[in-house]
């Protein structure tokens, strides 16, 4: 299992627009460098990566939810 | 002689204590949004307080040095690490020639600052370092640091490593935060139930928070005495004719979102303002997280001269600790 962290605080989303699908669903293949969501913060949205390839388990943090920096977003199984 | 900024984290930008004396040309005061954390950074790298260091929102930078040096990094719980192996925050430590200081995740608060034995040496702009990105003006060139940059150093004598701030007089902040308003020259436009509102409601630090301004929300909107706008004021109950703006001072456009004007905010303009925020907690402001839970609380011209006494006394306690 490896989590994706927030690199910092703000509020998350799941979509790049409430149009647009989610950034991933369990069971996609993710790949190092994968975008899995936006961070918010200073009117600027921060793509949130993944460091590690693997399958996407599933998102921890909601859409829309307040986070800190290191809040575990999404996890991935190797 | 220099940093070579590998990775610049979110937003890091080259802040002294800023430049007084152009607001009334509309160049804001600038400098680090907590001026207390710099000067203790500075101090414990043997510069002189006001030296340019480096402010870092959120995200940590990563910094190769070109030669060794003495450093400090202070304010927001930022923890840093020098080659891989954690160092603690409010504390000196070396960093030799060719090795890389970076972080971890942060812990709590906003900005944190890291001074620099030498300090940074970029050229000033009317008589400071510290970068305003809008006005193009210090910094690098005019702007936050990029990967890339190599940014020069003072020279520096190397003082002992491993002094450091006691935890009593560091200023941390907590989970929520209560900000201290002095009610200004338009208190008066607010009706008293808005005005006891404004206390009484529970606030939180919007996204839109940054060195212009902090913006808070989950209040109540406000409601304002009626009047017959003057000329040249707008319709808008919350407009006025145009006035100057303080450091400090809480503009609520459209009675909606309070907004508390910081280090790079504007001069003037057309909105009323409620009051400001006491200059002893604006060092605070600028340590709140997005979503950090706030309550403006109501003080006197005496209370916030008593306020600024006992800040200046810790800042005194933290010179002669440090000698």
């Amino acid at each position: 299992m490896v989590a994706i962290q927030s690199p910092v605080p703000g509020t998350f989303y799941t979509q790049a627009s409430p149009e647009e699908p989610m950034f991933k669903s369990a069971g996609d293949a993710v790949a190092a460098g994968d975008t899995i969501g936006l961070v918010e913060v200073m009117k600027t949205f921060i793509e949130v990566k993944a460091e590690a390839t693997g399958t996407f388990k599933g998102y921890v943090a909601g859409d829309g939810a307040a986070v800190t920096a290191g809040e575990v977003l999404a996890e991935l199984e190797d | 002689m220099s940093l070579k900024i590998v990775q610049p984290g979110l937003s890091t930008s080259i802040q002294d204590l800023g430049r007084p004396g152009f607001f009334h040309l509309g160049i804001p005061i600038g400098g680090a949004m907590d001026r207390f954390a710099l000067r203790c950074a500075n101090m414990l790298v043997g510069n002189p307080e006001g030296a340019a260091g480096l402010e870092v929102v959120f995200m940590g930078p990563q910094i190769e040095f070109t030669r060794d040096a003495l450093v400090a990094v202070t304010g927001a719980d930022l923890p840093a690490k020098v080659d891989g192996e954690p160092r603690d925050g409010w504390t000196s430590f070396e960093v030799k020639a060719g090795q890389t200081l970076s972080f971890d995740f942060l812990k709590s608060g906003a900005r944190a600052y890291i001074a620099i034995s030498g300090g940074i040496d970029t050229p000033p702009a009317l008589g400071s370092r510290s970068t305003y990105p809008i006005g193009a003006l210090g910094g690098v060139e005019g702007r936050n640091i990029a990967a890339g940059d190599v940014i020069p150093l003072g020279e520096a004598d190397l003082i002992e490593a491993g002094q450091t701030v006691p935890a009593d007089l560091r200023r941390m902040p907590g989970n929520s935060a209560e900000l201290r308003v002095l009610p200004g020259l338009y208190w008066h436009r607010l009706t008293e139930k808005a005005q006891q509102g404004f206390f009484d409601d529970d606030w939180t630090v919007a996204l839109e928070a940054d060195r212009m301004g902090y913006r808070f929300k989950g209040g109540s909107a406000l409601e304002f005495v009626d009047r017959e706008q003057p000329f040249g004021a707008g319709a808008d109950p919350s407009n006025i004719v145009d006035g100057c703006y303080s450091y400090g001072s809480i503009q609520v456009p459209g009675g909606l979102e309070p907004i508390v004007l910081h280090r790079d905010a504007v001069s003037g303009g057309g909105y009323f303002t409620l009051g400001a925020i006491i200059s002893a907690d604006m060092d605070l402001i600028g340590q709140l997280q997005p979503h950090t839970p706030v309550k403006f609380v109501k003080v006197d011209m005496d209370q916030a001269l008593a306020a600024r006494k006992a800040r200046k006394k810790m800042l005194a306690e933290v010179r002669a600790h440090l000698g």
